[in-house]
């Protein structure tokens, strides 16, 4: 029957909630790393064993943990994360240059194949690899080189690069999503990068089509249809049906079309998955019901999934890597908040019930399915 | 013998119980004394320090005989009751949040 394990980052610390291929009961272990900032956890889809986190502090920088026992014991990796060459500078938030300055890793993205190399998206943004388990890192600096690196400019969370999309069938090709520059797309394993934002329009910028400058906030996609994308902006949901090359809005009847997560059905992909928030200040759901809305269309056509989420007088978040799912027969979809609930549906969103109440707030959940 | 106290999550990430205690080479400074615990806790480089730069982390301070020694340079000897191992130099997280 197999079961799940889901990969929790919080606040204060990171938990590993484990249950079998029902996912009605569920044990909770931790906190790892209590105290500290875990940004992200993910497990390498090439060894389920290996798992890599990201563990950080205001007081005592950046650390990298890793597991090769599923999370039961864990070892700390390298943490120097030193950009490559001169750093040069972006734009500060009153628009003066400013230089690249290393504080956190925010995702970490393992290898599709290889146990020893994941993928780091870091802030100040940039994208790092290490080949040899998370012993060392290395910058792949044509990201920071993009030409535009110079106009990127930090959101409200930090400029910050949080999302890296692999090509199952092309590892040369990457996806990125860096807040608030853009979406980027490597074809040539990380040498050279092009900015993908064809399509996209932010009111809040001086150009509201501008090459770069939008505030992405996740990008999501199925991983048989690579050259689709789904991405949840600042405003707006979007679609990209050539990989990246032009995007068109699929916010269709959502409540709002603010949100941070996006995901995408583990076998139909064409079902997507958000949590509308109400706006960029009210960061909390409409009317203070969540609900997570579905589309089985791509987009567009949107419904509300209601059953077992609370519909009265809630006021918490969902933040942009909070959102994963499993592989069972049944999808499987969690997401958790910044109230601290991590909520799973087991039947693709259908009934919801939470199997965490009261941990510290949500940073990040990923999900690893166990043969 | 230079003793060294170093805030809980730190010694939970490096898995030390009660002080810490090191030899170092030569004058003991804060450099030579981070130098050491370094040497011998790899997993704490860049937790105390900026690996590159060797600056202090801006919310960690250094404290002996009941001084702050945050803004010394870190070439400057330690106390002398901190050298011959008497007192201890605590590495402490600033208190910083409301």
């Amino acid at each position: 029957m197999g079961g799940v394990r889901v990969l929790v980052g919080t606040k204060k610390g990171a938990f590993i909630l484990k249950s079998d291929g029902r996912r009605r009961d569920w044990e909770i272990e931790g906190p790892h790393f209590g105290g500290w900032e875990i940004y992200h956890v993910k497990g390498s889809p090439a060894d389920l064993n290996r798992i890599y986190a990201s563990q950080s502090s205001g007081w005592f920088g950046q650390v990298i943990q890793i597991s090769n026992d599923g999370g039961k014991s864990w070892q700390p990796g390298g943490n120097q994360f030193a950009y490559d060459g001169q750093t040069g500078t972006h734009q500060w938030y009153d628009g003066t240059p400013h230089p690249w300055e290393f504080k956190r890793v925010w995702h970490l993205e393992p290898s599709l194949t290889d146990p020893d190399t994941v993928y780091a998206g870091v802030e100040d943004a940039a994208l790092f690899r290490s080949k040899d388990g998370g012993k060392s890192w290395h910058e792949l600096p044509g990201l920071r080189r993009h030409g535009s690196g110079a106009q990127w400019q930090p959101g409200a969370g930090g400029m910050c690069l949080h999302t890296i999309l692999v090509d199952p069938g092309n590892p040369q090709r990457i996806f990125v999503a860096i807040s608030s520059a853009g979406a980027f797309r490597t074809d040539d394993g990380g040498v050279t990068w092009k900015a993908i934002n064809q399509g996209l329009r932010s009111e809040y910028i001086p150009d509201p089509n501008a090459e770069v400058g939008h505030c992405v906030h996740r990008i999501a996609m199925h991983r048989a249809r690579p050259q689709v994308l789904y991405m949840q902006k600042h405003w707006d949901v979007m679609r990209s049906d050539n990989a990246g090359d032009s995007w068109r809005e699929v916010s269709g009847n959502l409540p709002t079309d603010f949100g941070f997560p996006i995901d995408v059905h583990a076998h139909e992909p064409e079902t997507i998955y958000v949590v509308p928030i109400k706006s960029d200040s009210e960061h909390f759901p409409p009317e203070g019901k969540l609900r997570v809305y579905r589309s089985r269309t791509g987009g567009d056509e949107w419904e509300p999934l209601t059953d077992g989420l609370p519909q009265k007088d809630c006021y918490v978040n969902v933040l942009r890597d909070a959102m994963a799912v499993d592989s069972l027969d049944s999808c499987g979809i969690y997401f958790g908040t910044t109230g601290g609930q991590v909520y799973a549906s087991a039947d693709a969103g259908d009934h919801w019930a939470p199997i965490a109440r009261d941990l510290p707030a949500v940073l990040s959940v990923e999900v690893q399915t166990l043969p | 013998m230079i003793r060294i106290t170093l805030p809980a999550h730190l010694r939970a990430l490096a898995r030390i119980e009660g002080e810490v205690s090191v030899e170092v080479e030569g004058e003991a400074t804060q450099r030579s004394v981070l130098n050491a615990i370094e040497a011998r806790y790899p997993e704490l480089r860049g937790t105390i320090r900026d690996q590159a730069t060797q600056q202090r982390r801006p919310f960690v301070r250094f404290f002996a005989c009941e001084e702050d020694l945050s803004h010394e340079s870190p070439d400057t000897p330690l106390p002398e009751l901190v050298a011959k191992g008497v007192e201890p130099l605590w590495v402490v997280g600033a208190i910083a949040g409301g």
